[in-house]
């Protein structure tokens, strides 16, 4: 019999164009996903060098990363955020890309959109220049974040140079207690097995907490893949992956559906396959999560409270938790839910689905957030704004004192104006507490939704089970 | 691609563990459509006081080290986003070398697409270097990738690993497009392939 495969080798078997004697191998890539921040410089050597978009229809363009989350009927007001937006437009109509509009309703950021519009699919490879493509690995799509060079490689050769990725395996036994969802377990298998615990690696999640995560979870839970160091996640594609897919609109239809979706049930890794590296995690024992420092490793149950670095024998690491409780403002001892906040972030490619936005509804339904605390929730997509003020989630966020906002990356990256000040603190559902990610000097706690809408009503961080 | 074949320089000493891309380039920093001029905002935040005067103690703002070439770093230099501005910025300000014990895989990979040499090392090697580092002005690092060598101040050689279609990239300047395009043959017949088997994809 033949040897038994992981997911990650049949996707990665079936698209290797070419092996190196040193083993690098030409990869080819189905899709790729492009945003402003990225690309100009990509575009900009191909004209240099006279080349062409070899697959046209393979790309996505859209603006996500810079673009204003307030009213889109003003003109932009930061000039060199219109320039890198015009920019990705007038690169779209010069090479001829599909490109999403700003006041599109499909707008929106880059890993929401994708498997929103079905250009997400299981068994392909993909590649956008964002870290967090990782995302797309939910469907068992093998989808990796890359660099402007890159970038500018998918598009003259619809190709990538790689070398082959270690396989790892995380098994979540059991079954998610209540009140705990996949950010949670996103963060803790980053607490288990650190920010470089899966360099070289493809981390497929296994398991029968990942099996019963919808497939907003099992983004959420990709995404941060990336935090834990690994190249990408997966998720073996199954019975909730073709449910969501179907009918999305540049999802296979007909016939071709049937001819792919059969296709897909032969994915999921082959009894007996075997991985470079195991980790196991009880998903009972786990408790809803915050961060306390500057990396998303430094996170602990909300029960928790801050480190003492005198504990640590590393004298690197010693200084690096002392740095960290140091710009935070924390105190060793302190419980974690002692600590005040003063911004709220619902939204970015980890939480701002349509799941998520429930989420954190279901906390602020009736309530309003604390005096002295600014709140805000920026859906993931126009599409899941649109979803949302269906359900009348606009209305339960605004009586409680949220801002409703426009889709885009927003406080995720503090690039388009949305930034906390210095020495702000922010409970946020984004996927990155790097010292002056949400602006020079901010402060950012990483938790689930309905946390962070808990975080925003009682003005400190919290267990929002206790507000349920 | 400018090429890389020897170097020798000022090495400063950045033993901060986890150094991510933030802390490389902060984001508000990406608004650029140009691969030069990043340098001057280089670890913009442990650079730069809030009123934009220089912070003395920074590593970069000391007298001896304002000319680096290279960089002896902590563990997983590099983490966070794929922002290749990143290597941009580290290039731009003149740093060609880095040297640590891991670094993060995007950034390895966007480092070497912009000539830049990253260098793995056991902690205590890199440990020893980081103390020449400290020594300032006088102390030159010499990186030969050709040998594959590190020819510390006094003298002693240190030899590294890399993996060779890097190396042979990095020392020929070569344009991985260029390289793939001659393989455009083989794209095609794969593509054609692909089209009959999965024509959903
Ligand atoms: S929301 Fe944040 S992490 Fe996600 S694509 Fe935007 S900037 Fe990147």
């Amino acid at each position: 019999m033949a040897q038994p495969k992981t997911l990650f080798d049949k996707i990665w078997e079936s698209h290797v164009v070419d092996v190196q004697e040193d083993g690098t191998c030409l990869l080819y890539i189905d899709r790729q996903i492009i945003h402003e921040i990225t690309s100009a410089q990509a575009f900009e050597g191909l004209r240099e060098a006279g080349r062409k978009v070899r697959r046209p229809e393979a790309q996505l363009l859209v603006p996500d990363h810079n673009v204003p989350t307030t009213d889109r009927s003003l003109p932009i007001e930061n000039e060199e955020s219109r320039i890198q937006i015009d920019l990705l437009k007038e690169n779209a109509e010069a090479f001829g890309l599909p490109y999403i509009e700003l006041n599109d309703i499909r707008q929106g950021i880059v890993h929401v959109i994708g498997p929103e519009q079905g250009f997400t699919l299981p068994g392909l490879t993909m590649a956008c220049g964002d870290s967090h493509t990782s995302t797309h690995g939910a469907f068992g799509c093998l989808a990796f974040g890359i660099g402007t060079s890159e970038v500018e490689h998918v598009l003259a050769t619809q190709s990538l140079i790689q070398r082959p990725a270690k396989n790892m395996r995380v098994t979540v036994d059991g079954a998610l207690p209540q009140g705990v969802v996949a950010k949670d377990l996103a963060l803790a298998i980053i607490g288990a097995i650190g920010t470089a615990g899966g360099t070289g690696c493809v981390i497929e999640y296994a398991g029968k907490a990942v099996e019963d995560l919808s497939m907003e979870g099992r983004m959420t839970l990709c995404n941060m893949t990336i935090e834990g160091g690994a190249r990408a996640g997966l998720v073996a594609p199954d019975q909730a992956t073709f449910d969501y897919v179907k009918g999305r609109p540049m999802a296979p239809k007909g016939a071709a559906w049937e001819q792919a979706e059969a296709y897909w049930r032969t994915l999921p890794s082959d009894p007996g396959a075997e991985y470079d590296k195991e980790v196991t995690i009880a998903a009972d024992s786990i408790e809803p999560q915050v961060t306390w420092g500057t990396s998303p490793e430094m996170v602990l149950p909300i029960s928790g409270s801050v480190p003492d670095p005198s504990g640590e024998d590393d004298g690197n690491r010693r200084r690096s938790l002392e740095r960290a409780i140091d710009y935070m403002g924390l105190e060793a001892g302190q419980a974690l839910t002692d600590i005040r906040v003063d911004r709220v972030f619902i939204g970015s490619c980890t939480n701002s689905r349509i799941e998520d936005l429930r989420a954190a509804a279901a906390v602020a339904r009736g309530r309003s957030i604390a005096a002295g605390v600014h709140a805000m929730v920026v859906p993931g997509s126009g599409l899941v704004k649109h979803q949302a003020e269906e359900e009348g989630l606009d209305a339960v966020f605004k009586e409680a004192g949220f801002d409703w906002r426009e889709p885009g990356c927003s406080m995720c990256i503090a690039m388009n104006g949305d930034m906390l000040q210095p020495g702000e603190r922010s409970a946020s559902t984004s996927n990155r507490n790097f010292e002056g990610r949400q602006g020079p000097g901010g402060r950012t706690h990483l938790m689930s939704p309905a946390m962070a809408a808990a975080a925003a009503v009682n003005g400190r961080l919290s267990d929002h089970r206790q507000l349920l | 691609m400018e090429k890389f074949n020897t170097l020798q320089g000022i090495a400063a000493p950045f033993p901060m563990v986890n150094v991510d891309t933030d802390r490389i380039i902060p984001a508000r920093f990406l608004k650029t459509i140009k691969k030069t001029g990043l340098g001057k905002n280089l670890f913009n935040e442990l650079r730069y006081n809030e009123d934009g005067s220089e912070k003395p103690e920074f590593i970069l703002n000391k007298p001896a080290y304002r000319e680096a070439r290279i960089l002896v770093a902590g563990d997983n230099f590099g983490c966070g986003s794929s922002r290749e501005h990143a290597p941009w910025a580290l290039i731009d300000f003149g740093i060609r070398c880095v040297i640590a014990p891991s670094f993060a895989d995007i950034f390895n990979n966007n480092a070497s697409k912009n000539g830049m040499l990253l260098i793995a090392l056991p902690q205590e090697t890199v440990d020893r270097l980081m103390e020449d580092a400290e020594k300032g002005g006088n102390a030159r690092l010499s990186v030969d990738l050709e040998k594959q060598q590190i020819v510390r101040p006094d003298g002693e050689v240190i030899d590294f690993d890399i993996d060779p279609f890097k190396k042979h990239c990095l020392l020929n300047g070569l344009d991985d497009i260029a390289l793939t395009l001659q393989k455009d043959d083989r794209i095609g017949a794969f593509e054609e392939a692909r089209k009959a088997a999965q024509p959903w994809a």
